[in-house]
């Protein structure tokens, strides 16, 4: 949502360097104008903010917030990248890491995977302290052109956004509650859905893992030229500033 | 661990009974609440007691009826605990398996239960007579432990009761008739006060004393809804739910919001393990709550609101809307109320299905919507764009029933009880190791110790003030006060005396919060999983020095991070124990030997590859004998 009334600007400040921002708009949308990245995993730029994954979490007048879904104020003084806010946004990642089951070296998304590229962003070096909970999830191979490997899945909601909102399909769905919470289709499974190879919601841009996906075309981008070979993830925003 | 959903997509999922349903049947419920899609919680739960589970099929016609999806259907129905894809039997017997329930001996109960059906906790009889369940706190900790078998409440049940129980039922009884055999004949408020015992031990002198009918209503009929407003603001009195926010500022907000329509929603979710205090108003005190929600109406414009009762209350629905009837009659609800030109005013009840998330204000209002009971991003607050986007005030039952009490005896008499910051008396719901479990109105200020005299608890060791979400404190803090400002609680007082394992109420807790998350954020999804085994590492004797580290970092990540106050307070169990029960930590824990880490079992790490290779491992297998 940005403002449509670009004249009534104002400014806050992310890490102390000072940002505009629009009536209406959020941290994160403001940040994002500026070149200056805060990391996210649910949200994703044409669709529904969700707030849900919380790695974009800021300190904002003393309150930890999701940046996606918080409107900028005018004079706020956010906190984005400092030793506190990284470590619990690695500590989330590493939640999302247990909670499915993510083998990068066999996974076609690796390198073009927001995960594991916010894995990388965030210093996720070192083996981590959680236990795994090792779902096992049946694959859904019945689509002709679509495959979906829930056991991989972040649970952002960006594919339930973009098939309902972008497609005006309604694909997808969460059911279940809490751990047991889980992106789901509309149907018996993907072939008995109007899900198609060439909806938003399956290209690789929405989903940010391996979970969706598309047959026949994995595994093309030789090592080296993957989205994520080339800086980390959101160099793209940080460029802006330079 | 499989923490996949087991029914729809892909698994196949069992059909109700033996027969498809009908389309035209589903069509039918569907149509009785006009195919509205907010409608949803009440439609699922007449299709779950109709034909005791929402089958795929029958979530199609729903969809085709209220214009959704099948996929925003199953969001709904696999939400709610009491709302099941695959079939349940005709009589559904849940135990309570609070932790007051099980150092009650619900453990013994549920094996009578077992016995007496032939089945196991979890599973349903072959011939869909039964199910046998376990499910947390249903408000009945002071009379533990207790059970739900379908809308009826057993409490105080022993081996004995249990096996007469299930016997009758074997033999065709109703679950009516294990109450009274002329049920039938029974007034809604005489079947309450058959099944539940309210255990009234204190009556202060705002709710419990005697109350005048509708004084408060008639006072707010004769002054502007700005009176009411300030009236309240000047009492001091502050939400009773637990977060304490003031409510006269509150309706302010509402008031001042411009819109097309204005709502009220009373919350009578009440979930948190240990408090009850709300079924006692419900059932004592039903026109003072409708009293204070008319006059919260009158103040910021609303002509209509919704009562939401928890689903483990469903034995009060029938009493209820009776009150709302003979208030209707009574020109108490409904057009121009007292005669009052425009004062216009109805309540419709909203029954829930088993979900304590939906205490929290946003997942109050999904649930009223018709959507799965997942909390809103704020802002907007619900005094902004709450129900269907309208201004909405939220109120629990306590606060309603006090705020029409104030109209009727003033803002200073009010504010002359209690202290500081705490105005007024609280309604406080006690139980576990105490001789009179029950509930105590009393002023804001009273020490624990006090409590603990009055309830006679004396010989406790820990006591869990505000339930899990709260504070649980040692002998050394019995000092502290009752009040917002020190040891704060929406009412629930739980009394462990010294025999009780401080860890097993730990991992009780965390259960209950894993169970209860609604799971749309990452942190409280998978954090409170991850804090719940590492409990049980402690409990297993399994756990090292740098464990507790790992306990307070994690608990940190998970409250600074959640996106609501389920999230915020769900690791307390385990920080206010660290705190203020240290000894019973480290006097687990062990330094790992040779480095070798005490919770790494290589013999079980193997287990399955030497299944699968079909040989032993003569390194690290113990026994060779096997």
């Amino acid at each position: 949502m940005s403002g449509t009334k670009r004249e009534t600007g104002f400014t806050f400040t992310i890490d102390g360097v000072e940002i505009t921002a629009y009536a209406g708009q959020t941290i994160m949308e403001a940040a994002d104008e500026a070149g200056v990245y805060i990391p996210r995993l649910c949200d994703h730029e044409g669709l529904r903010h969700q707030g849900s994954c919380r790695v974009c979490t800021v300190k904002a007048g003393g309150r930890s917030v999701a940046a996606c879904t918080q409107p900028a104020a005018p004079g706020q003084a956010v906190e984005n990248e400092t030793p506190r806010l990284t470590k619990m946004r690695r500590d989330l990642v590493e939640m999302l890491f247990h909670e499915g089951n993510h083998l990068c070296p066999i996974c076609e998304a690796s390198g073009n995977c927001e995960l594991q590229a916010m894995a990388y962003r965030l210093d996720m070096t070192e083996a981590t302290r959680f236990p795994y909970l090792e779902p096992c999830r049946a694959l859904d191979a019945s689509h002709p052109d679509i495959a979906l490997d829930t056991n991989r899945c972040i649970s952002c909601g960006r594919c339930i956004r973009a098939s309902q909102d972008v497609d005006g399909k309604g694909i997808f769905g969460y059911v279940g509650r809490g751990i047991h919470r889980r992106v789901a289709v509309n149907g018996e499974n993907l072939a008995d859905t109007d899900a198609e190879v060439t909806d938003h919601a399956i290209s690789a841009e929405v989903c940010p893992v391996g979970c969706i996906i598309r047959k026949r075309v994995g595994f093309t981008v030789p090592i080296g030229e993957r989205e994520f070979d080339h800086g980390l993830i959101g160099h793209d925003i940080e460029e802006k500033r330079k | 661990m499989d923490n996949g959903h087991k029914t729809g997509n892909g698994v196949s999922t069992a059909i109700c009974g033996t027969a498809p349903v009908p389309a035209e049947e589903i069509e039918a419920i569907c149509a009785q609440f006009g195919n509205d899609k907010h409608r949803m919680l009440d439609i699922l739960r007449e299709v779950q007691d109709h034909y005791r589970c929402i089958a795929p099929a029958t979530m199609d016609h729903v969809a085709a009826s209220t214009g959704l999806t099948r996929i925003e259907v199953e969001g709904v129905a696999s939400f709610y605990s009491f709302l099941s894809l695959a079939p349940k039997g005709r009589v559904t017997i849940r135990l309570c398996n609070d932790i007051v329930d099980r150092f009650s001996g619900v453990s013994e109960v549920a094996c009578v239960f077992e016995e007496e059906l032939g089945l196991k906790i979890g599973e349903t009889s072959n011939d869909g007579a039964f199910s046998l369940e376990y499910t947390p706190c249903i408000g009945m900790c002071d009379q533990a432990p207790a059970a739900m078998v379908n809308d009826i409440v057993l409490t105080k049940l022993t081996p004995e009761t249990a096996r007469s129980a299930a016997q009758a039922l074997k033999a065709g009884r109703s679950p009516e008739q294990l109450i009274s055999e002329r049920f039938e004949a029974l007034t809604p408020s005489e079947r309450a006060l058959h099944m539940v015992d309210n255990n009234i031990r204190h009556a202060g002198e705002v709710l419990l004393g005697p109350v005048p009918e509708d004084a408060g209503l008639a006072k707010a009929a004769t002054i502007t809804p700005t009176q009411i407003i300030s009236a309240i603001e000047e009492s001091g009195l502050r939400g009773c739910g637990g977060a304490g926010f003031t409510t006269g500022r509150k309706w302010r907000f509402a008031a001042s919001e411009r819109a097309e329509k204005h709502f009220v929603i009373c919350n009578a979710d009440e979930g948190e393990p240990g408090t009850f205090k709300d079924r006692v108003l419900l059932t004592e005190r039903p026109h003072l709550l409708i009293e204070g929600m008319t006059i919260a109406a009158r103040a910021v414009g609303a002509r209509e609101g919704i009562l939401y009762l928890r689903g483990e209350y469903v034995y009060l629905r029938e009493l209820l809307l009776q009150v709302l009837e003979e208030r209707r009659r009574r020109g108490l609800l409904g057009k121009d109320i007292l005669g009052v030109k425009g004062f216009d005013f109805d309540i419709r009840l909203q029954l829930g299905a088993g979900a304590y998330i939906c205490g929290e204000e946003g997942a109050l209002i999904s649930s009223c919507e018709g959507l799965p009971g997942e909390p809103k991003t704020r802002p907007p607050f619900p005094v902004n764009r709450g129900y269907l986007g309208y201004p909405t005030v939220v109120n629990n039952v306590e606060t309603f029933c006090h705020a029409a009490r104030i109209l009727d005896k003033g803002a200073a008499w009010f504010n002359a009880m209690g202290m500081e910051g705490s105005h007024g008396t609280k309604l406080f719901s006690v139980c576990g190791d105490c001789l009179n479990p029950g509930i105590y109105e009393l002023p804001y200020g009273h020490t624990v110790r006090e409590l603990l005299a009055m309830v006679g608890g004396e010989d406790a060791a820990a006591v869990q003030v505000g339930g899990p979400s709260g504070t649980m404190i040692a002998r050394d803090s019995f000092h502290r006060k009752l009040t917002f400002d020190d040891l704060a609680t929406g009412g629930a007082i739980i009394v462990f005396n010294g025999e009780r394992n401080v860890l097993e109420i730990v991992e009780y807790y965390m259960s209950f919060f894993v169970h209860e998350s609604c799971g749309y954020c990452t942190p409280c999804r998978v954090g409170n999983v991850f804090l719940q085994k590492a409990i049980q590492k402690f409990r297993k004797g399994l756990a090292n020095p740098e464990d507790i580290d790992y306990l307070k970092d994690l608990s940190g990540t998970i409250i600074e991070t959640s996106r609501c106050g389920l999230g915020m307070t769900s690791p307390n169990p385990v920080l206010t124990t660290l705190k203020n029960f240290p000894l019973v930590y480290s006097a687990v824990i062990k330094p790992s030997k040779d480095g070798i880490r005490d919770t790494f079992d290589i013999q079980s790490a193997i287990d399955g590859a030497r299944k699968i290779a079909k040989r032993r491992s003569y390194i690290f297998d113990k026994d060779f004998t096997q």
